[in-house]
């Protein structure tokens, strides 16, 4: 905190925005489970998105055992196969992914480093969680409910998605799914809301635009592109809805099932993949924004170093979520397009690997000479760098409309974007988690069992998804329960595909020792102390860790610089804190 | 995707202009330690702001929904319900509703109570007028299962009722919690924050009736043969 009382320092402009504390709770009940706190909320978003994602971790262990031993496991059916891809995806990608990153770090974090209070609108925040919960009960259910639930694929393409051929599309599994993004989508906006005004107005004084932390920035740029792409999502969902119980024909052409005409007639499926994609390929850059925000972070506490290019960084945070918008039809490359509107995505895809680009280099350029501590934050941040770098080169080559179509339908895009939006990801989750631990709890997470768990998941996930990409390129095709030995296969690709699977396997069991480093740390950890990691940012700087209510007790921080001030020659330590009134030293080198 | 894309042109716009008021060229690594800088919050105070965003978000939501439906239109035999007169009746009555909550939003006292028993009255009304429509639709055969032309009908005005119906009760609950006393007219005001909504709804009203009208196809055709 800065040594000048506030209304000493002549220096120092009125406040802007009213200093309001947020409510109290009053009970129990309202302290811990109808939290009106961000932090609060955040753990519950979590928490929550943890235990839905073990759920998708568990279906993906059953798929792998169907993929590397056919025929062994009696009760993995061909329905139930599909059911397990489509609940794994949808769970990974919205359920898991969207909620952590967003609802859960954005919570926590957003308040804390702009240096406010809370959110600006807390009961519509304990209302997101809440909607979201309900949300992720109701896709729970469709596992209960007849049928099953649906096995139409993530993507729930039309007319497949809501015929009785495909498992749930003429039970309740299309529409518990359908209903359940509604609602995610309902009370992901309610989130967002908060996550967008607190930013822009609830900044401390001299917390500027530009000395925001990259978490911020990134955070914040995915919430504004979620808010614009969700309602393509929600818009499909609705009229799927309509078109599966009231008979409308949105997506649905005329058609024949099982000798039968259906009374369907004049709708588009192909405008369903356009609605679906035009969230679809949004959604990738809003997991993949708070994670490079957070990773950059990330790399200057452990490296002692400030953020090259700090301007570049945010220019191409903000410009990537901007052409992530006018990318979308390169997902569908193989329902056929004018090929001027191939020719125009195949570019667009192209020109956003440029600002993705900089941020590559400046993140190796961050370490360059840096003091790196190869602290486990920093181990899963590199991990995060070089496996981003893997999956976003094949995603060059995809994004080229002769390379896709005839590697689109194969496990050679599975293993590219698993690694790009899957792996990747993941990576940021548990290394910002490592990062951040200490500040939730007030306690360090133990070392040994940490790097047990990075190493097995590194190394695990590549002995996954490198033969993945072999895997597909021999021909095996994605989607298929069981591949036999077709005639266009000329490669065995068996011992292949049992390897895979142990190491799924392996790598899942690492979570759990990682799950119990959560549990076991919270009680026995090394007592963390306040900033533990020496960063500069205000998250550290609460008079109490973990903050308490109202995170900053009488006073909101000052903001006197930017939020990267490692390694300054002739400082006495080798961080100023961002509430350093103190003379600066100009650092050298960054453009 | 025109008009999801023609949309989200102007919300880039909105967005370049308020990014090139916040110093994205300044170099906060060589900014001399020295006063604390102005943060400058956006201008709009946090509600108001809030309802913006959000009435963008609703925006995004029936502009991909006007995306949907012109992406069909060439995609079947495609023929617009016959909209009944009543419709401009309706929109007559959205009008007087939005401008009614603005000068209740301005007004103080009786006068205030007077604007929004007119804001409420005219909005139930209009909701009313929309379900003589789908009523009349109904019966000269246009049914909600019928043609993706007639479907596209009852499921975007339906979706507009709706977000009328949900601005009517958050209008009912700041009518309840409104202190007689309460003589805010800024614009954190609960009554100015429900015109801005209504004005938004009604914006967005009148581009959708367009659409459903037709009378945008040529505009349209235009932007497909500038794309192809």
């Amino acid at each position: 905190m800065a040594d000048l009382p506030h209304d000493t320092d002549p220096q120092l402009p009125p406040a802007e925005v009213a200093d309001v504390m947020p409510p109290h709770a009053h009970s129990w009940w309202s302290h811990y489970v109808f939290s009106q706190d961000a932090k609060y909320i955040a753990i519950q978003y979590s928490g929550t998105a943890i235990a839905i994602g073990l759920v998708g971790l568990v279906l993906s262990w059953l798929m792998r055992l169907q993929l590397g031993f056919p025929g062994i496991f009696d009760f993995i059916t061909p329905d139930a196969y599909y059911q397990f891809i489509t609940m794994h995806g949808m769970i990974m990608v919205v359920y898991l992914l969207t909620a952590v990153f967003l609802g859960g770090f954005g919570n926590y974090l957003i308040p804390l480093m702009v240096g406010a209070r809370d959110m600006v609108f807390p009961f519509v925040n304990m209302l997101s969680f809440w909607i979201y919960l309900l949300a992720v009960l109701v896709l729970v259910a469709s596992f209960f409910a007849p049928g099953g639930p649906t096995g139409a694929g993530w993507t729930l393409y039309p007319p497949q998605a809501i015929l009785s051929g495909t498992p749930g599309g003429a039970q309740s599994g299309i529409i518990l799914m359908l209903v359940s993004l509604i609602l995610f989508i309902i009370g992901f906006t309610m989130g967002g809301l908060n996550y967008v005004v607190t930013v822009l107005q609830a900044r401390t004084r001299g917390m500027t635009m530009m000395r925001l932390p990259l978490t911020v920035w990134g955070i914040f740029t995915a919430t504004v592109m979620a808010l614009l792409a969700f309602p393509a999502l929600l818009v499909a969902a609705i009229m799927m809805l309509f078109d599966r119980l009231l008979g409308t024909s949105f997506f649905m052409p005329a058609l024949v099932e099982l000798g039968e005409t259906l009374s369907y007639g004049g709708g588009s499926p192909i405008a369903f993949q356009h609605l679906f994609w035009f969230f679809g390929h949004p959604e990738v850059y809003i997991v993949a924004l708070p994670a490079f925000g957070i990773v950059s972070d990330l790399l200057a506490v452990h490296a002692r170093k400030n953020v090259f290019g700090y301007r570049m960084m945010v220019w191409a945070i903000v410009g990537i979520g901007a052409l992530s918008f006018i990318v979308w039809a390169h997902h569908m490359y193989v329902s056929g397009m004018h090929p001027y509107f191939g020719f125009f995505f195949a570019t667009t895809t192209l020109i956003i690997a440029v600002p993705t680009a900089i941020k590559v280099y400046n993140w190796v350029l961050t370490l360059w000479k840096g003091d790196i501590h190869l602290t486990l934050p920093m181990l899963f941040a590199l991990g995060f760098i070089v496996t981003f770098v893997n999956g976003g080169l094949t995603g060059l080559f995809l994004g080229n409309v002769v390379v896709d179509v005839p590697l689109s339908d194969t496990m050679f895009v599975v293993a590219h974007f698993h690694m790009v939006m899957g792996v990747a990801p993941i990576m940021v989750i548990l290394g910002a988690i490592y990062h951040w631990y200490p500040l939730m709890t007030g306690r360090m997470l133990n070392q040994a069992m940490g790097h047990f768990h990075f190493w097995i998941t590194f190394i695990g996930a590549y002995a996954i998804f490198f033969p993945m990409h072999y895997v597909g390129l021999v021909g095996v095709p994605r989607r298929y329960y069981e591949i036999g030995e077709p005639a266009f296969m000329t490669t065995p690709v068996e011992g292949l595909n049992a390897f895979i699977t142990v190491a799924a396997l392996t790598v899942g069991a690492a979570q759990m020792v990682f799950l119990f480093n959560l549990y076991w740390s919270s009680r026995h950890g090394r007592v963390a102390g306040s900033n533990p990691w020496k960063a500069t940012t205000l998250e550290w700087l609460t008079p109490v860790v973990p903050p308490e209510h109202g995170n900053w007790g009488d006073d909101l921080p000052l903001v006197y610089r930017w939020a990267y001030d490692y390694s300054l020659p002739g400082a006495p330590e080798d961080y100023i804190v961002q509430t350093d009134p103190g003379p600066k030293t100009p650092a050298a080198g960054p453009l | 995707m025109t008009v999801i894309l023609t949309f989200l042109a102007t919300i880039a716009g909105i967005a370049g202009w308020w990014l090139s008021r916040q110093g994205l060229m300044s170099k906060p690594w060589l900014e001399s330690v020295g006063p604390v800088p102005q943060t400058d919050p956006s201008h709009p105070p946090p509600y108001r702001l809030g309802t913006a965003v959000l009435l963008a978000v609703i925006g995004g939501l029936f502009a991909m929904l006007g995306s949907a439906f012109v992406m069909q239109i060439d995609e079947t035999p495609w023929q617009l319900a016959p909209l009944p007169d009543l419709i401009w009746l309706n929109t007559g009555l959205l009008v007087l509703s939005s401008l009614a909550l603005h000068f209740a939003s301005r007004d103080e006292g009786q006068g205030r109570q007077i604007w929004l028993v007119v804001g409420s009255v005219t909005a139930v009304g209009f909701l009313l007028g929309q379900l003589q429509i789908w009523t009349t639709l109904t019966q000269n055969g246009y049914e909600l299962s019928g043609a993706p032309a007639a479907s596209f009908f009852y499921l975007i005005t339906g979706l507009h009722g709706l977000h009328i119906l949900g601005g009517l009760v958050a209008l009912a609950w700041v009518w309840l919690r409104l202190s007689p006393t309460d003589e805010r007219t800024d614009g954190e005001a609960p009554i100015g924050l429900c015109a801005l909504y209504w004005h938004g709804l009604l914006v967005i009203w009148l581009l959708l009736l367009a659409l459903l009208l037709g009378l945008g196809n040529e505009f349209l055709a235009l932007c497909r043969s500038v794309l192809t």
